[in-house]
């Protein structure tokens, strides 16, 4: 499974809760698969999806979803220790860790290498921390949701990209239509 | 009342109520006092972008937040304040320690002192300078400006401002 399968596999869970959703390729094909006003797609600033997700978890009771890359978490390392350090417990950190730059042509990342994103964040604190296997993250997302325990999911799957058109949205409306999604 | 006081109880007057941090000498004393303040929440994080990251998520669940950081911090946060903040138009006042001006003890400090205000303006951000104790006055104005204009906004704040530089 490649990222577009494991997004296919989960939009029917994530559909009713408040989507963060990474720069690029992983907005784009969420984009296209189930657009929701409940997703805030990142058009620019790689590596924010888990600060921006924490923040909107913390100020808010509604579930938030933040959908990140391998690469993108380890663009923003400082984000592990102050998501284990400023608990909320309706935050899920989902890392799609495909061990490759997917959105610049698959360059290989660290993560696909020695570097284990859940043992880095275990290590810097966060408590609950599962990796999975691609085909198993539907049933993990809906069990993490339903834990109402801050959680961070690792989903090892492989590297590939469908062909999906940019966003063409205004970023304005998508935060606005975000915003409103969220008073809702 | 101190200086720190004043101006976390203009935050706190303008409903700011989620404040992230990365700290400098100069700061220390407003960041203990918004520590101690129950009508905030205080974020520290450990990189100027992934705090503005942590302001744009509180502003949208409906928070109104800031970030205090260093003016080393333009230069880390040029491309979040451009496609995030900016792009998506979401205001951020960014009360700064403007190191590198008069009585800075540390050189390298007005390395990035000199290209502080040369790169905001390029930003199109608006920017306020703290130069005497009284220039405070105007935070509260700033504040309401900053949320009227949904831009970031950003606030230096000199060594003479905070009374010189410790026992430098």
């Amino acid at each position: 499974m490649i990222r577009s399968d494991v997004l296919r596999d989960i939009a029917p869970v994530i559909r009713d809760h408040l989507v963060v959703c990474n720069i690029g390729l992983p907005s784009q094909e969420l984009h296209l698969l189930d657009d929701q006003p409940t997703n805030f797609y990142m058009l620019g600033t790689m590596g924010l999806s888990s600060s921006i997700g924490l923040g909107l978890a913390l100020a808010q009771n509604k579930k938030v979803i933040s959908i990140d890359g391998d690469g993108s978490v380890l663009t923003n390392f400082g984000t592990l220790p102050t998501i284990a350090n400023n608990v909320a417990d309706n935050y899920i950190l989902l890392i799609i860790d495909n061990g490759s730059y997917g959105s610049t042509g698959d360059q290989p990342t660290y993560a696909g290498k020695k570097t284990s994103l859940a043992a880095v964040a275990s290590a810097c604190g966060c408590e609950t921390v599962i990796e999975c296997q691609a085909s198993e993250t539907r049933e993990v997302l809906e069990k993490a949701l339903a834990s109402d325990k801050m959680t961070i999911i690792v989903c090892k799957c492989e590297s590939g990209n469908i062909k999906v058109p940019v966003i063409t949205m205004d970023p304005v409306v998508i935060r606005d239509r975000f915003m409103k999604a969220v008073k809702a | 009342m101190s200086i720190h006081t004043k101006i976390v109880d203009d935050l706190v007057a303008n409903d700011i109520s989620f404040v992230t941090t990365v700290p400098c000498k100069q700061l220390a004393g407003v960041i203990d006092e918004i520590e101690a303040r129950p009508e905030i929440f205080h974020i520290p994080a450990n990189k100027e972008d992934e705090g503005m990251g942590l302001c744009a998520g509180a502003f949208m669940g409906g928070k109104r937040p800031a970030i205090i950081m260093q003016n080393t911090a333009i230069g880390v946060t040029i491309n979040t304040l451009a496609t995030l903040t900016q792009f998506y138009r979401m205001p951020l006042p960014m009360l700064i320690s403007y190191r590198g001006e008069l009585r800075e003890p540390v050189a390298c400090q007005v390395e990035m002192a000199v290209h502080t205000k040369a790169l905001l303006n390029q930003l199109n951000i608006p920017t306020y300078h703290f130069h005497r104790e009284s220039d405070a006055n105007e935070l509260d104005a700033i504040l309401k400006y900053t949320f009227m204009c949904n831009k970031p906004v950003a606030i230096l704040t000199d060594a003479s401002f905070w009374g010189g530089y410790g026992d430098q």
